[in-house]
């Protein structure tokens, strides 16, 4: 009854508890949506970026990260990625050898990371054969470079032409070859798609001196939920001079601006919570005072005023749960809906976004965690707004409230 | 054993500039089973008395016992429960909970008590048939007349059993007719239910109806006799 009383009490004034439940309402799902799709897109990106680039997880020699060097290339033995392969939650290991090299073409030379590939596996990763824009995709064993797109173009090569590779290999002997180009790709990162060429693995590992090396094995998992859980099984299973390092620690720049973008969004949210906030403070507050001669009268009958406090605890409550609940309701559809078909962004956005490499894609989330919180938030105004009752139930005097 | 004791009881405003002396020095008894009128003008004291015979203000001097209970030195929680337990309030107005039925606003107090749904249901449809509001009992206040609202509040000053029944001003806001009704079924309570009314008036058509009349004059009891 103290449940139904409650309820009764808060419709009172049922335009006022419409509004202050629709603002709640509106501010859930606006909060849901935003933060629906700065959860979604952080995901994509780096879910993008570690495709791309990194993997979610890269096995390295010690020093490579800093030198880049062949000479911190390493050696995985076919049993050592059997077992990585078990691992649950790792869905491909892609091994690479990259190094840098001069590519020339007739009088023109340029500096470009030459990365010896499995054609399978980067397909698997990378989807590199989809970047394809002419010519054929490398096969296992084939002798032909692919290059990117911008890079030809700075070479002035095209499909079918030879160009010279000169550098140097493993503990400085000298690689040179002659190589003929197989395929051209358009990469989406300008400064990828201006440098990079691929070479068939083995063909690199002859060219460079250093056979059965790799300079990294790029991991990918499944949801990078589980990527503590597999960042720990790998570095388990790591010998000396082996290491591992995570998709934040090689894109530090990528971590940054999502922090700061969520960071920005963790704030708009909080001013719009601290609006309604106000807005359902107010409300309680009425519905409080302009029963002060109920509150004496229910007091001088015998009700305890922990009884009146609880009450309006629950209205307060209620109050906030009526938008929470429609909000929440209401906004599980609508970010399902955006989930399942992806807004394409187009201008400046869109810039922005190619410019990380990333199809601009704004894709959304449908994490439990976001209704939760929005939820919690809400609940937690409640109890704060509950505090109002509690200070005004607590200092009525019930004679004085009666006069009124 | 009296039922209601007031022994050397004053009460001592000092909330306005110069203190006022409500009540001086009063001693009086009830028994069980009165039917008594405070009356007095406005400003003589009346409010101030049942206020501190309810339980609901401390006297600044002197002792009330109520049942062998001196609650002039009960705890602020204990004395909730007193109030409760031992006595039942009729206000002036604005009695009832407006979003609660008659029967609901009946319901309540014994619902404060921890009674149990059932015998709840049955006590306040019995309470409400004998303050004759046996056909209202879904209507909220607002439906009601100021009389019937009055019955529905005595209808609850009853259901939570008390000792006795406080009532200030009950007839204030009733026109003269539904305030000689109001009186006639409450002494038919005090029959049916042995139940002690005591309540402050100034009119003198509810005067009359009393067996016993306390008149109080600046603070003062000035006369106390028993109506024939
Ligand atoms: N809370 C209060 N503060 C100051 N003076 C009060 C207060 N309540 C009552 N009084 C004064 O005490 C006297 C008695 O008032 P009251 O008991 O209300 O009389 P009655 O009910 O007979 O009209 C009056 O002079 C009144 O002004
Ligand atoms: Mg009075």
């Amino acid at each position: 009854m103290y449940f139904k009383l409650a309820w009764k009490n808060i419709w009172r004034n049922k335009k006022r508890t419409v509004i202050v439940s629709a603002s709640v309402f509106f501010a859930v799902i606006l909060a849901c949506v935003m933060r629906s799709a700065q959860l979604g897109s952080y995901s994509y990106m780096i879910d993008s970026a570690a495709k791309m680039q990194t993997g979610y997880l890269q096995i390295q020699g010690e020093k490579f990260w800093e030198n880049r060097s062949l000479d911190e290339s390493i050696q995985l033995t076919s049993g050592f990625q059997d077992s990585l392969q078990k691992i649950n939650h790792i869905t491909s290991l892609t091994p690479r050898l990259e190094a840098f090299a001069l590519l020339s073409k007739d009088s023109i030379t340029k500096v470009s990371p030459v990365i010896g590939i499995d054609p399978q596996k980067e397909h698997n990763m990378t989807e590199l054969d989809k970047k394809l824009v002419s010519g054929q995709y490398l096969q296992s064993g084939d002798q032909g470079i692919i290059i990117a797109s911008g890079l030809a173009k700075r070479l002035k090569a095209v499909l079918g032409d030879s160009i010279v590779l000169y550098g140097s290999g493993f503990h400085g002997q000298i690689a040179a070859a002659e190589l003929k180009i197989t395929g051209i790709v358009e990469l989406p990162l300008p400064q990828m798609n201006d440098a990079m060429a691929f070479i068939d693995l083995p063909n690199a590992q002859y060219i460079y001196a250093a056979p059965g090396r790799i300079t990294s094995l790029s991991i990918m998992i499944d949801n990078i939920r589980n990527l503590e859980t597999v960042n720990d099984a790998v570095h388990g299973m790591l010998t000396n001079k082996l290491t591992v390092m995570t998709w934040d620690e090689m894109m530090p720049d990528l971590v940054q601006s999502i922090e700061m973008d969520n960071a920005s969004g963790l704030i708009m949210i909080g001013i719009l919570y601290m609006v309604i906030a106000f807005g359902v403070f107010g409300t309680i507050m009425m519905m409080t005072a302009e029963r002060e001669k109920e509150f004496g009268i229910l007091n001088s009958i015998g009700m305890k005023k922990q009884r009146m406090i609880f009450v309006s605890l629950i209205e307060s409550v209620m109050i906030s749960l009526i938008g929470v609940v429609f909000g929440v309701l209401g906004s599980i559809p609508i970010t399902a809906y955006l989930k399942a078909n992806p807004i394409v962004l187009s201008g400046d956005s869109a810039a922005a976004w190619e410019s990380l490499g990333i199809e601009p894609i704004m894709t959304f989330s449908v994490n439990p965690d976001i209704y939760f919180w929005q939820s919690i938030i809400v609940f937690v105004i409640a109890l704060f707004c509950a505090l109002y009752p509690l200070l005004f139930i607590g200092h009525l005097k019930p004679i004085q409230a009666m006069r009124r | 054993m009296a039922l209601i004791e007031l022994k050397d009881i004053s009460k001592t405003y000092n909330t306005t500039a110069v203190p006022v002396n409500a009540l001086k020095d009063i001693n009086i008894t009830f028994e069980k089973q009165e039917f008594t009128a405070i009356v007095g003008p406005s400003g003589s004291g009346k409010t101030t008395m049942l206020n501190i015979l309810g339980g609901l203000d401390k006297p600044t001097n002197g002792t009330v016992i109520i049942d062998n209970n001196d609650i002039t030195k009960m705890k602020p929680g204990n004395l909730v429960d007193f109030r409760l337990n031992k006595i039942g309030f009729v206000f002036q107005a604005y009695n009832l909970i407006p979003v609660l039925t008659a029967l609901e606003n009946v319901e309540f107090i014994m619902l404060l008590q921890k009674v149990s749904k059932k015998e709840r249901r049955e006590q306040a449809e019995n309470l409400l048939q004998d303050v004759g509001l046996g056909d209202r009992m879904d209507n909220r206040p607002s439906q009601l007349s100021g009389g019937q609202q009055q019955r529905v509040a005595v209808a609850r000053a009853l259901a939570s059993k008390p000792a006795f029944v406080l009532a200030d001003e009950p007839t204030a806001n009733l026109d003269s007719k539904s305030a000689e009704s109001l009186l006639d079924m409450m002494e038919e309570m005090n029959k049916k239910h042995n139940m002690t009314f005591i309540f402050s008036t100034h009119d003198a058509r509810v005067i009359k109806r009393a067996r016993r009349v306390v008149t109080l004059e600046d603070g003062m009891v000035k006369e106390d006799k028993i109506n024939k």
